[in-house]
């Protein structure tokens, strides 16, 4: 080191280059400190995300626009909310955007995924924005994603043209800003140079034609990797709340705008099942076909979101009957993929559904209703905007593990945690 | 053959030259522009799709932007924009079918104390009535130029402390310099610092420590920049300034050159301003014959400096100094990151200072006086004077000037704000205040005023007001950082589901813990005042908040609306 200083990270003195960025100073001290839209090649660092704010001097900073200063000192972990405050800014893009993670081809090597996974988040505190945004074919090579995009700028100041023009650019201003792309100088890109755009994209916005990023299951980016079977999700649970002891629990599920998968996922739990017959009673559920409750119920579970007038019925009626209500899968969480429609408007949604399809005979063509059939609401909404939900497990569908470990903990308070291999939005 | 190129800074005014042709660029403009500047197309088009003066669309023949900051909310912004569409045929957002008009709604364009207000064609036409509209759009239609329509703004300077004024009094020209010649520019650092002068656009930051370390930076290019971009909603200063005694403002720019060592200097004119281009533009000739400006001015030490003036385009972010130096660079003015100041690196990567109108006139008025004379007023930490720009519900908006120190209660007696229930201080950004703070003194050691005091009364809903804050955050956000594009939308959202009485106590409580979120990590100013005033509002307006949100804790969640869910449906199906 030419010019060593001191710096206090979490109140441990540590040694740096003078002038060195705070992200690398800290990541050197071995400090896990996450981040997104920094990039080591970018110069000077972009600075857009936030992800990797710390505590320098009393104040929040962006790490990676730091530059490391004599006597600084540091907090990266010890003030837990600054793990809340980098949470919150993941959540943030998770609720602006429009990402249907099992839908996306970038899913599993994605780091704005792999960002919620390290930080636990399991739902998104911000109600999802749903608003509507293109996805860009008109490239020769590229198809531009921007439901995905999360305003990182990687892009913009990394992919240049060969004679150095930038192929990207941001575009509009306030929450109007987007990615705009150069039909121009993208047709002169290489296949190299366009699959290196690709792949500096923290997510899945820039996508190549006929290149694909899919990796099978398990052999993905944040499926792999020693961790994920060692390290846990740092999500932050309720308390729990008390139940009553004595009697067999009792368990009430529910499928609403859903695809019974997440229900398939509970199954999985194979012979494990068993044993949780001999411990709880199902009441109101498909899997007992029972179809309305008979009793109190201790613990609700809820896959799918509402989309209808009657599975905001069915909701609240859970929310009155249940002591805990556990959203499971993401359709419950924030609607899933049944919200795919959440940026178009209804009317047009049912028009092309009942109206206009292939299959629509023209002169019979109605939107059905009656007075025995529910409403379609104006969107999909997470259950939570409905009523309050206590625990939140995220997948599509969840892990069984994760289902039945939370399961575990609300009934007989059993300590656990969760895997990062048993934590996934696909 | 080489194309002629031209150097990136020279890109704004490259637009607006192509722009005040027809109204808007196509595709072709853009791409000439960047064989112009060597450039992709996309990247120009980055620049001209962030300043909301430039279009891609045709915007008339005459383009009317109407302003929709809340003093004009308050005060007819509804009729006068159907007006404005009856009379035009333009919708707005819009042209009319024949094209002649474009009509377009903008945030404040800093004639809050004439409000409604609007430029038509850059010219300011105030005080506008549905009656004033019809009139104005049938001359327009019988092929009168706007420039001969429009008002010329009052300046309404209704308060000077008498004996006591500092700013707002006689002005002679050339007096300030004058002082030059038994200066060095050390010395003018130091009556600077004497005076305890601090930046008066808002930020309060020590002029004479700003001033000495441009100073001490060595290099062989400096800048100094006047900010003339004061997009603060409800503050009106810096344009009377400008329109009264542009000549000090100038001597200031010229004070500061000289004490920091720049040779050129920039005003970064706000387009809403426009107007003034040309009183500013001619006031530096008259300087410039006068030797007050250029290669030799009388001065202790060789002195030579000359002021362009440089028009923005329209965005609120580009009077945060970082954000105002990429613009003034030909960029997108998105701030940029901390790591350098103005004063260490700033336009193109040269030590460069930055202050406000009011900052530069008032080291004028320094120089004219001396500091003791400005220490003897104000108080101990805020010496001097200050203008301050009032609008909104009281008998006589317009500019005051006031010692620091002054009673929130005596200046609301002075400009006859007869049943006030809310005044919001510095603007979106600053400080809701109720009236149990009438004893509050406006100064450093109490209560910080940049400029913008609006006056709201008891006839005034709160969620309104604050709803307007938010669609400005919301709008003028810059767009670079999560916190503050993402965050300003989110709390956005939920300020419209408590005006349609859908909020609950959580709903406050996470206004004000998303809020401070939005606070502490945005990466400029802007994001982190964003939340001030609803923040501010719920604490300081507690019967208010309680009357519109649930506070069963019921968990059913009443901000679920079913009889709106499904109204679409039901259209539908009808
Ligand atoms: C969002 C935002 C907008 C600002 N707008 C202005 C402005 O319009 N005029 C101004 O003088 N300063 C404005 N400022 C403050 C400037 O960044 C800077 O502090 C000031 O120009 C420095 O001059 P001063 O020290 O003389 O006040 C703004 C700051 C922020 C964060
Ligand atoms: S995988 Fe990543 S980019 Fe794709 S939808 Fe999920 S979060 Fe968005
Ligand atoms: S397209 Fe990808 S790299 Fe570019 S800004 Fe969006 S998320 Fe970042
Ligand atoms: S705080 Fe807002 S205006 Fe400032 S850099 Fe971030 S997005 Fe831009
Ligand atoms: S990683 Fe530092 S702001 Fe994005």
């Amino acid at each position: 080191m030419q010019n060593p200083i001191t710096i206090t990270i979490d109140g441990k003195e540590v040694q740096v280059e003078d002038g060195t960025l705070l992200i690398s100073a800290i990541r050197e001290a071995v400090v896990d400190l996450p981040s997104l839209c920094y990039y080591k090649h970018i110069d000077p660092p972009l600075g857009t995300c936030r992800v990797c704010t710390v505590e320098v001097n009393g104040r929040h900073v962006a790490s990676c626009t730091t530059l490391a200063r004599n006597g600084m000192n540091v907090v990266v972990h010890d003030d837990p909310t600054l793990h809340d405050t980098r949470k919150a800014m993941v959540e943030m893009l998770f609720a602006e955007g429009n990402h249907f993670c099992p839908a996306c081809e970038k899913s599993g090597d994605c780091d704005l995924q792999g960002m919620g996974y390290q930080l636990g988040v399991n739902v998104s505190r911000f109600p999802h924005l749903f608003v509507d945004r293109l996805i860009d074919y008109n490239p020769k090579r590229m198809v531009i994603e921007h439901n995905r995009c999360i305003r990182c700028r990687r892009c913009v100041d990394e992919v240049m043209s060969s004679d150095g023009k930038r192929v990207f650019s941001f575009a509009n201003r306030g929450n109007d800003t987007e990615v705009a792309i150069d039909y121009e100088q993208e047709a002169t890109l290489t296949e190299t140079q366009a699959i290196h755009a690709m792949h500096i994209c923290p997510t899945g916005a820039i996508l190549v034609r006929g290149k694909s990023l899919a990796r099978p299951f398990g052999d993905r980016k944040y499926d792999i990797g020693e961790l994920a079977d060692s390290q846990t999700v740092p999500i932050v649970f309720p308390e729990v709340r008390a139940l009553k002891n004595g009697e067999k629990k009792v368990i009430a599920t529910v499928s609403l705008a859903g695809c019974f998968g997440c229900h398939m996922s509970m199954l999985d739990l194979d012979l494990g099942i068993l044993d949780l017959v001999e411990l709880v009673e199902f009441n109101k559920s498909p899997l007992t076909d029972i179809k309305h409750f008979t009793k109190k119920v201790d613990v609700g579970i809820i896959e799918g979101g509402c989309c209808n007038s009657e599975n905001v019925a069915v909701l609240r009626e859970f929310r009155r009957k249940c002591d805990i209500l556990v959203s499971i899968g993401e359709c419950a969480i924030w609607g899933g993929l049944p919200a795919m429609r959440n940026t178009v408007p209804l009317k047009e949604c049912l028009e092309e559904a009942y109206l206009h399809s292939f299959t629509s005979e023209n002169e019979a063509a109605i939107i059905p209703n009656h007075e025995d059939i529910p409403k379609i609401l104006d969107k999909v909404y997470a259950c939570n905007e409905v009523v309050d939900i206590d625990y939140f497990i995220p997948g599509c569908p969840p892990s069984a593990n994760h289902i039945w470990k939370v399961v575990k903990n609300i009934l007989f308070d059993k300590e656990y945690s969760v895997l990062l291999s048993e934590f996934k939005y696909d | 053959m080489q194309p002629i190129q031209l150097a990136r800074p020279q890109l704004l005014n490259a637009i607006w030259a192509m722009h005040d042709v027809k109204g808007f660029l196509d595709n072709n403009d853009i791409a000439q522009l960047a064989i112009l500047f060597n450039t992709s197309a996309v990247e120009i088009d980055g620049v001209v799709s962030f300043y909301h003066f430039f279009h891609r669309q045709p915007s008339g023949k005459h383009t009317i932007y109407l302003n929709n900051s809340i003093v004009s909310e308050l005060n007819g912004f509804e009729e006068v924009r159907q007006a404005f569409e009856k009379e035009t045929g333009a919708a707005l957002g819009k042209t009319d079918p024949t094209g002649t008009f474009g009509f377009y709604e903008t945030s404040c364009i800093g004639l809050s104390d004439q409000e409604p207000a609007a430029l038509i064609d850059f010219f300011p036409v105030t005080e506008l009535t549905p009656q004033k509209v019809k009139t104005i759009v049938a001359k327009l239609r019988s092929g009168a130029p706007a420039a001969t329509l429009c008002d010329e703004p009052k300046n309404n300077i209704r308060y000077t402390p008498g004996e006591r004024t500092f700013i707002l009094k006689e002005y002679t020209p050339g007096t300030a310099l004058a002082r030059l010649k038994d200066f060095e520019p050390m010395e003018v650092i130091q009556q600077v610092k004497d005076a305890g002068l601090m930046g008066m656009g808002g930020a309060f930051f020590p002029t004479g420590i700003k001033w000495e370390g441009c100073r001490r930076n060595v290099s062989n290019r400096k800048f100094v920049v006047c900010n003339a971009d004061e997009g603060e909603p409800g503050t009106f200063k810096d344009r009377v300034l400008l329109n009264t005694m542009p000549g000090l403002v100038i001597e200031g720019m010229a004070l500061g050159a000289y004490a920091v060592g720049a040779s050129e200097g920039i005003i970064y004119l706000r387009a809403e301003y426009r107007w003034l281009k040309e009183k500013i533009e001619q006031t530096l000739e008259d300087f410039r014959e006068k030797s007050w400006l250029g290669d030799h001015i009388p001065a202790k030490l060789p002195f030579s400096f000359d002021i362009r003036v440089q028009l923005g385009a329209g965005a609120y972010v580009c009077g945060e100094e970082t954000a105002l130096l990429n613009s003034l660079e030909g960029k997108r003015g998105e701030p940029r990151t901390r790591r350098y100041f103005p004063v260490e690196r700033g336009y193109l990567n040269k030590p460069t200072l930055v202050n406000n109108v009011e900052t530069f006139a008032t080291a004028a008025r320094i120089l004219e006086a001396g500091a003791e004379k400005m220490r003897k007023l104000g108080t101990k930490d805020t010496p001097g004077n200050k203008l301050i720009s009032i609008s909104g519900d009281c008998a006589k908006p317009g500019i005051y000037e006031i010692e620091w120190g002054m009673r929130l209660g005596d200046l609301l007696a002075l400009c006859e704000a007869n049943d006030p229930n809310y005044v919001q201080v510095s603007g979106p950004s600053g400080v809701a205040v109720s009236m149990k703070e009438r004893n509050r003194r406006i100064c450093k050691e109490d209560l910080l005023c940049g400029g913008s005091f609006m006056v709201f009364d008891k006839s005034r809903d709160l969620l309104k007001i604050l709803l307007n804050f938010s669609n400005f955050f919301k709008h003028e956000s810059c767009g670079i950082c999560t916190p503050c594009r993402a965050g300003n939308f989110i709390l956005n959202r939920k300020l419209e589901k408590l005006q349609m009485g859908l909020g609950s106590l959580r709903d406050l409580v996470e206004i004000e813990d998303w809020g401070a979120t939005i606070k502490q990590n945005s990466r400029c100013g802007l994001g982190q005042m964003s939340p001030n005033s609803v923040v501010d509002a719920i604490h300081k307006f507690p019967e208010y908040f309680d009357q519109r949100v649930d506070k069963s804790g019921s968990r059913l969640n009443r901000g679920f609306d079913m009889d709106a869910a499904v109204r679409e449906y039901e259209e539908a199906v009808k």
